[in-house]
């Protein structure tokens, strides 16, 4: 769940149009570059993105009485890195914000900040550490996905804490927008790990050369893989 | 996720998500809820907070004019999104196994 239209008050939603835009705008180069570099990833980056599109779409029922949607890209950050999922995600905020009046356009940098930035990058450093930590791969992809769509919405909140401050400070009001966001979020972001790790499951199985060329995996992973898994 | 165990990460998948469910029937069947969005509820701390007075500045420039509508773009998104994954695995799926045909054709 995105700020709504018209919920950021004059300054904030420009100091994170500000902040999103040269994040999205290297974003662009990057992509612009990789495809061009090696046309073979651009499947991958269209799986990525649908994912995104699709796993955004599906609001669910959590245990807090209300409902939320993951955002699907754990996916991307893991395999292209947080800049270049940061596209993605606009790409998905946009149709959201133009079409179902979900989210907004005057809070589309605030929410590109959470969803497209702040998770990837939370995603794809988790994702970093767990497999140098030597973690089974597909725990790595779960905590990163899990991790990547639980930070999303705790920055929302600490983004609608910092516009809307309480009489007694912005922590008190980042505690109640955390309790609406972060804990409804908790068994959604599981899911999503989970749903990601399936599908990168399959991406390894299909294309493993690809993500072997860019780095995302290694040889012995693999090797280590094929060795478990029929 | 070994092969000796026989579990594989369908099956953890398979049962997080009958968990997920089993929570939401739990949820659902003890007290009044009323599964609004999220940003709903931020909305309603946000006049908590305010004391009511914060009024939106912008509205969106197109609402779905029924929720029926509104399902309907949501589904093409979902539609979209599942095409393109569904597409792209089994044509890599497709030359995967084309590849292993030929080896062992010769």
């Amino acid at each position: 769940m995105h700020i709504m239209e018209g919920f950021l008050p004059h300054p904030w939603w420009e100091i994170w149009f500000g902040l999103s835009f040269p994040v999205v705008a290297y974003g662009v180069y990057r992509m612009n570059k990789m495809i061009k570099d090696s046309r073979e990833t651009l499947p991958l980056l269209a799986v990525a993105g649908a994912f995104v599109f699709v796993l955004s779409s599906l609001k669910l029922p959590s245990v807090t009485g209300s409902c939320s949607h993951p955002t699907g890209t754990g996916m991307g950050a893991i395999i292209f890195g947080p800049w270049i999922t940061s596209v993605l995600a606009v790409i998905v905020l946009v149709y959201q914000a133009v079409f179902l009046a979900h989210g907004g356009l005057t809070t589309l940098g605030a929410n590109t900040f959470s969803m497209g930035i702040a998770g990837p990058a939370v995603g794809y450093l988790i994702y970093k550490a767990a497999t140098k930590a030597g973690l089974h791969l597909y725990l790595s992809v779960f905590l990163a996905a899990t991790l990547a769509d639980w930070a999303t919405y705790l920055v929302t909140s600490i983004q609608l804490a910092l516009a809307f401050p309480s009489a007694t400070g912005a922590f008190a009001s980042f505690k109640a927008f955390a309790a609406v966001f972060a804990v409804t979020q908790i068994p959604l972001a599981i899911v999503e790990g989970v749903v990601t790790a399936l599908m990168f499951k399959y991406i390894v199985s299909l294309r493993s050369d690809v993500l072997l060329r860019m780095k995302v995996v290694t040889d012995s992973t693999i090797a280590k893989l094929k060795e478990t898994l029929p | 996720m070994n092969r000796a165990s026989g579990i594989k990460l369908e099956h953890i998948a398979l049962v997080v998500i009958v968990l997920f469910i089993a929570a939401f029937a739990a949820v659902s069947s003890t007290g009044n809820h009323e599964w609004s969005g999220a940003d709903t509820q931020a909305e309603n701390v946000i006049s908590q907070i305010t004391g009511g007075t914060y009024e939106p500045w912008f509205s969106s420039i197109y609402q779905p004019p029924s929720s029926e509508i509104e399902s309907l773009l949501f589904a093409l998104q979902a539609a979209i999104g599942s095409l393109i994954i569904g597409y792209f695995l089994g044509y890599y799926r497709a030359v995967e196994k084309a590849k292993r045909d030929n080896s062992t054709r010769k």
